[in-house]
């Protein structure tokens, strides 16, 4: 989230989409309910039915799943033709004024410039920013003369640099240069017309533009004061343009200047208690701790690296951006630092060779096809059941078929452990399966201490109730064990290249049992020699804890673990023990509960929330201010600028971009399918795009090619599903709970009466619901909450499914249910960005069992 | 809150006269259900289930969300899951919590006949004292909500017991504590009225919902369970939830006039068997005269 959970307390106006919170985040949710109750803030929802969170919305609509962006598209259509936008805002906090290259062509067709048929890739040099100045007022020739020329083409038989943002960029400050980003945008989206996504999304149009005109009702007549918030999770993130959707909620919130804003936002609901820890601490392959990107073949050395990953500031030249990426060395080489020690000096490039370097998509999906090829030969499975994730079980369970071996970290036995058992596997072929299977009794998460991160970034220690039971162990002991044994055996055995292993920084006061405090404490990183601010003249002497990311070096002076973690545990202790429940300026900021990164900011991009002269826009919800006696930015919250940048200086509240301010453009290789998002049609979808019935899906996605990649055609397959989760049940796991058992005690199908009637089903009456992929065996639930569509001149019915069930837990072992897991249904095609599966808009057919 | 809160107001099947009835009321508990922020997720269902250490029940799905079709002996809290269309086509998923409404004028106590199986303390709550309940099920004819359940094991009755061992401490009943959007409030019978009553304006006024009201039924004397509900003027629709309850007639007419007549009748019985022996004396026996042949 860029705010967070309490801070939704503070909002106007909730649009919750791809989101159920009410069902997935009740205990958030109250915040939402805070906001209805103590301010009459409105709520939206638009859902493919109609949930327990659209039970309490005050206008509920029903969309086709997968056709968020164009309603959002036509969200910002509506807003600039009724002029509700944030004018100063978008002026001078946005890249609204800066012009791009001529060549640079919209997707009126479904691609954009640049793209490569044969290689199905796009060549990204025309997304990109012209070199220039300040071209306010003046247009076509007299602008194009400003700009310098292209840098020249390399030899021949060297390939050219990659595109680069040019360091000053073209501007037009009225707004009305052709190729400024914000016409740019505005043509974008003409397309978007409250009929066209009428015909895309299924919703009438007189809905629609109530919808529309609610929400943007806060910048109405120019009003500043009100805030709105958008609020999603999965039901954004989990489609083969998942990404794309998400920027377009980030580019209305910038629109109407809600970014930084107290109750404002693009606030991203994450599904697991410390699934947000986990991306941060880089459980992705394209990433490292702290978002830092992974290197790849081509990063022969750190130099090459550092050089490729390092932004340079690109912006008006009269204005200010911090471009605080521009640190990257400080905090990469702290890393390395933090990771191999000793090891790691300024000759060899702080062992920059050690890391690996992923030649390849090495996401989800690509691990389950690697493995049934045969590239992947064994598989440690932590907490994580595979199978039952999908997406495409079957393709899962016949990858494992082909593992050598298989390790399970878990509390109970799951279906990953036992996919040797899968329904459908018989005795026979049970002989045939040679994988080894291990199964680890892990400790559960009440009986583990460490940190959780929450959905708003706050980092919180957690503290065991109880010790892991039995032979159960803690999952750090089980790693440390491995990584022990490993060196061991490296260190006896030699091998091709055994540094990594042998230099890996191992501190720990207990080697076999590493203190989560201590690896905390790393995380936030410590000096490695006396450091001194020229500044304010404070020493930071070596060994001691840093007090935060500021004091990072790139010169091997400093350790930190994940720079955006650094000052979460000081010289003054554990910042994320802190429970504090003072809140002084009543807007849920609680700056002494836990400790939220970066720097504690509780609101990021928080100078937003003031105008270009630091004065906060609604003086009821002051967040920081520019204060001019002490030079300052001060307030309720930590300022997430240069403190004493003063607001002449015009520098950008986007201080990680190197642009200093909000991008409604992405240039280059921001995004992998355009600089603007554009509507797609879901893989397996009912109809043709019809904005491009030529390229009707994201020209990026790719597809495997293992017999159990089979995608339906609409003819066979006319239902649009989807899935979701339920309040009542967590993931896989809690069917093993008798509590949960019993408020859920049986899978089901949400299916529309019309649906019902048509086929001659009666609620409680099992169905087959089959894709093709897999079939899904359950109760059908006959529902009002889940109305038939009118898809651009068809009637399309939509289902949904939870996920909740499998082939093993209660009722799962006393044969109670059909054993089928839903993600039977879904299809293994992702999104190019994120890499997240398209499981929430997929193709099924229905039948009576 | 004090002792005094606790004290007997009334006591089922009692004879003679309750003592310490006629107190001042002022501190009358009250639980507000706000039906209009609740989510449906059942956390008070649970919180109620181990508070008063219940074990979970084997449960079947039937085409709804609501985990069983009523409140049971060992499952006093349950959520009631209604899809309703609105006239402009607008669809909503009315859920409100089921349980005990704790009546001012408490039909079930009115109907048992078992001495202090049923007491009413001053502060509102109605308790079953299973101690004395005779399992006659008298209870269950006399509540119009359909709340108090036969056990079969205990041959017993059970219900919510507004969560009694938690206020006579001061703390808040469980489902209270455990409702996540905070749609449930607890406090004094006045100020949960109040609170209750600012809501349904609220909703009148800024979310369109014209006929919002407090459910707090005055055929009971008002409940110490109240409710805001979106639609007030149409309670059934929230899991046929009564629009006028009160005491069934028969348990009314049976406690009350048919009663007295008994009484009278019993009383007059013996008066009359008394008054005849006086007036006329005990049965004389006649003797039987000898058989002459003659036949009848």
């Amino acid at each position: 989230m860029t705010n967070g959970w309490i801070d939704i307390k503070n909002t106007d106006m909730m649009l919750i989409m791809g989101g159920n919170p009410a069902e997935n985040h009740p205990c958030g949710f109250k915040w939402a309910m805070e906001a209805k109750r103590n301010r009459n803030a409105k709520l939206i929802s638009v859902d493919p039915r109609f949930t327990r969170t659209s039970s309490t919305a005050d206008l509920f609509l029903q969309i086709r799943a997968g056709t968020d962006i164009a309603f959002l598209g036509g969200v910002i259509r509506y807003a600039i033709e009724n002029n509700r936008i944030a004018k100063e805002y978008l002026v001078n906090y946005t890249n609204a004024a800066f012009i791009v290259k001529e060549g640079f062509k919209l997707p009126e067709d479904g691609l954009y410039s640049g793209f490569n048929a044969s290689t199905g890739s796009y060549d990204k040099t025309t997304w990109n920013y012209e070199q220039g100045g300040d071209s306010s007022g003046k247009t076509g020739a007299a602008a194009a003369s400003g700009h310098a020329p292209e840098p020249a083409p390399g030899k021949s038989g060297t390939p050219a640099p990659p595109p680069a943002l040019p360091p000053n960029v073209a501007y037009d400050l009225t707004l009305e240069h052709p190729r400024c980003v914000f016409q740019l945008m505005k043509q974008q989206y003409s397309r978007y017309t409250p009929e066209v996504v009428e015909r895309i999304t299924g919703i009438p149009k007189d809905q629609y533009l109530k919808a529309v005109d609610l929400f943007t009702s806060v910048r109405k007549d120019g009003d500043m004061k009100k805030v709105a918030t958008i609020i999603y999770a999965v039901g954004w993130t989990q489609h083969t343009f998942g990404t794309q959707i998400i920027r377009t909620a980030a580019m209305i919130q910038l629109l109407l200047g809600n970014v930084g804003r107290a109750g404002g936002g693009v606030n991203a609901l994450r599904g697991h208690s410390n699934i947000q820890g986990a991306t941060d601490m880089a459980g992705l392959y394209d990433s490292l701790p702290g978002y830092l990107k992974s290197p790849v073949p081509d990063d022969t050395d750190l130099g090459v690296f550092l050089k490729r990953t390092t932004p340079t500031a690109s912006k008006p030249s009269a204005w200010d951006s911090m471009n605080y990426y521009a640190n990257t060395p400080k905090f990469m080489v702290s890393l390395l630092k933090a990771m191999y020690g000793d090891a790691a000096t300024k000759e060899n490039g702080f062992a920059f060779d050690y890391l690996p370097k992923a030649g390849q998509d090495c996401s989800w999906t690509h691990i389950w096809d690697d493995m049934y090829n045969g590239k992947i030969k064994g598989m440690m499975a932590f907490g994580m059941n595979g199978v039952m994730i999908g997406p495409d079980t079957t393709k899962n369970i016949n990858a494992l078929k082909r593992a050598d071996w298989l390790v399970v970290g878990e509390i109970y036995q799951d279906e990953t452990s036992e996919f040797w058992k899968a329904p459908g596997i018989t005795a026979d072929e049970q002989k045939n399966i040679n994988t080894t299977v291990y199964r680890l009794p892990c400790a559960g998460f009440a009986e583990k201490d460490g940190s959780m991160t929450n959905s708003a970034r706050w980092v919180t220690w957690k503290y065991a109730a109880v010790p892991p039971p039995g032979q159960a162990r803690l999952d750090q002991d089980i790693i440390a064990q491995i990584f022990l044994r490993v060196r061991d055996l490296y260190k006896r055995d030699g091998g091709k290249f055994p540094d990594p292993i042998l230099n890996l920084s191992w501190a720990y006061a207990d080697s076999a049992h590493p203190s989560l405090s201590q690896i905390a404490m790393e995380v936030n990183g410590k000096a490695l020699a006396d450091l001194t601010d020229p500044a304010t003249g404070q020493v930071i002497k070596a060994g001691q804890q840093l007090p935060g990311f500021a004091w990072l070096k790139d010169d091997g002076t400093t350790m930190c673990g994940n720079w955006i973690y650094s000052g979460s545990w000081t010289e003054a202790g554990s910042q994320i023990q802190k429970r504090g429940t003072e809140d002084p300026s009543g807007m849920g900021v609680y700056p002494n509960w836990s400790w939220s990164w970066p720097a504690n900011r509780r609101v990021l991009y928080n100078r937003a929330s003031c105008t270009p002269d630091g004065k906060p826009w609604d003086p009821d919800r002051k967040q920081v201010w520019w204060n001019e006696g002490s030079g300052k930015w001060v307030g309720n919250d930590v300022p997430d600028f240069k403190p004493d940048s003063h607001p002449k200086d015009h520098m950008g509240p986007f201080i990680m971009n190197p642009e200093g301010v909000g991008r409604l453009f992405a240039p280059i290789g921001v995004l992998a399918e355009g600089p603007f998002p554009e509507h797609y049609e879901p893989i397996e979808s009912p109809i043709k795009n019809p904005l491009h019935p030529d390229q009707s899906n994201n020209p990026l996605v790719k597809k495997f090619s293992t017999p159990f990649d089979k995608f339906g055609s609409p003819e066979e397959y006319s239902i649009v599903c989807t899935t979701y989760r339920l309040t009542e049940q967590y993931h896989y796991w809690t069917k093993n709970n008798p509590m949960n058992v019993q408020l859920i005690p049986e899978p089901f199908v949400e299916i529309p009466v019309e649906l019902a009637d048509e086929k001659g089903i009666r609620g409680t009456d099992v169905i087959h619901v089959i894709s093709a992929r897999g079939t899904y065996t359950a109760k059908a639930f006959v529902t009002r909450r889940l109305k038939p569509m009118m898809i651009d001149g068809k009637k399309v019915y939509q289902i949904g499914l939870p996920i909740h069930q499998g082939f093993r837990g209660i009722d799962e072992d006393e044969g109670r249910n059909a054993r089928t897991p839903a993600n039977l249904l879904t299809p293994a095609v992702t999104d190019p960005n994120a890499h997240t599966p398209e499981s929430k808009g997929f193709l099924v057919k229905v039948e009576k069992a | 809150m004090s002792q005094a809160s606790t004290e007997l107001v009334r006591i089922s099947g009692h004879a003679g006269t309750v003592p310490g009835a006629g107190l001042n009321r002022e501190f009358q508990v009250c639980k507000l259900v706000d039906t209009t922020t609740c989510i449906g997720c059942k956390a008070c269902e649970v919180a109620c289930l181990e508070w008063n250490g219940y074990s979970f029940s084997e449960t079947t799905f039937d085409n709804s969300y609501q985990t069983m079709p009523e409140t049971a002996w060992n499952y006093w809290n349950l959520i009631k899951f209604d899809e309703h269309e609105r006239e402009d086509g607008s669809m909503m998923l009315l859920m409100r919590k089921d349980q005990c409404m704790h009546c001012e004028d408490p039909g079930c106590l009115a109907a048992c006949p078992a001495d202090a199986a049923i007491v009413q303390y001053a502060n509102g709550i109605v308790d079953f004292q299973e101690a004395n309940c005779i399992g006659c099920g008298y209870c269950i004819t006399g509540c119009p909500f359909n709340i108090p359940k036969f056990s079969p094991t205990a041959r017993k009755v059970f219900k919510c017991t507004l969560c009694n061992d938690r206020v006579s401490q001061g703390l808040e009943p469980a489902c209270i504590k455990a409702c996540p959007t905070g749609c449930l409030h607890f406090g004094t019978k006045l100020e949960m009225k109040e609170l209750a009553q600012t809501r349904a304006d609220q909703l009148r006024e800024h979310s369109g919902f014209p006929d919002a009201g407090v459910y707090d039924p005055p055929g009971v004397g008002g409940t110490h369970v109240i409710y805001v509900l979106h639609d007030a003027k149409n309670p059934e629709l929230y899991g046929g939830l009564p629009k006028d309850p009160h005491i069934p007639y028969s348990v009314w007419l049976w406690k009350k006039p048919l009663k007295w007549l008994g009484n009278l009748a019993i009383v007059g019985g013996l008066a009359g068997l008394a008054w005849h022996y006086m007036r006329y004396g005990p049965k004389k026996v006649e003797p039987i005269p000898p058989d002459d042949g003659r036949r009848p």
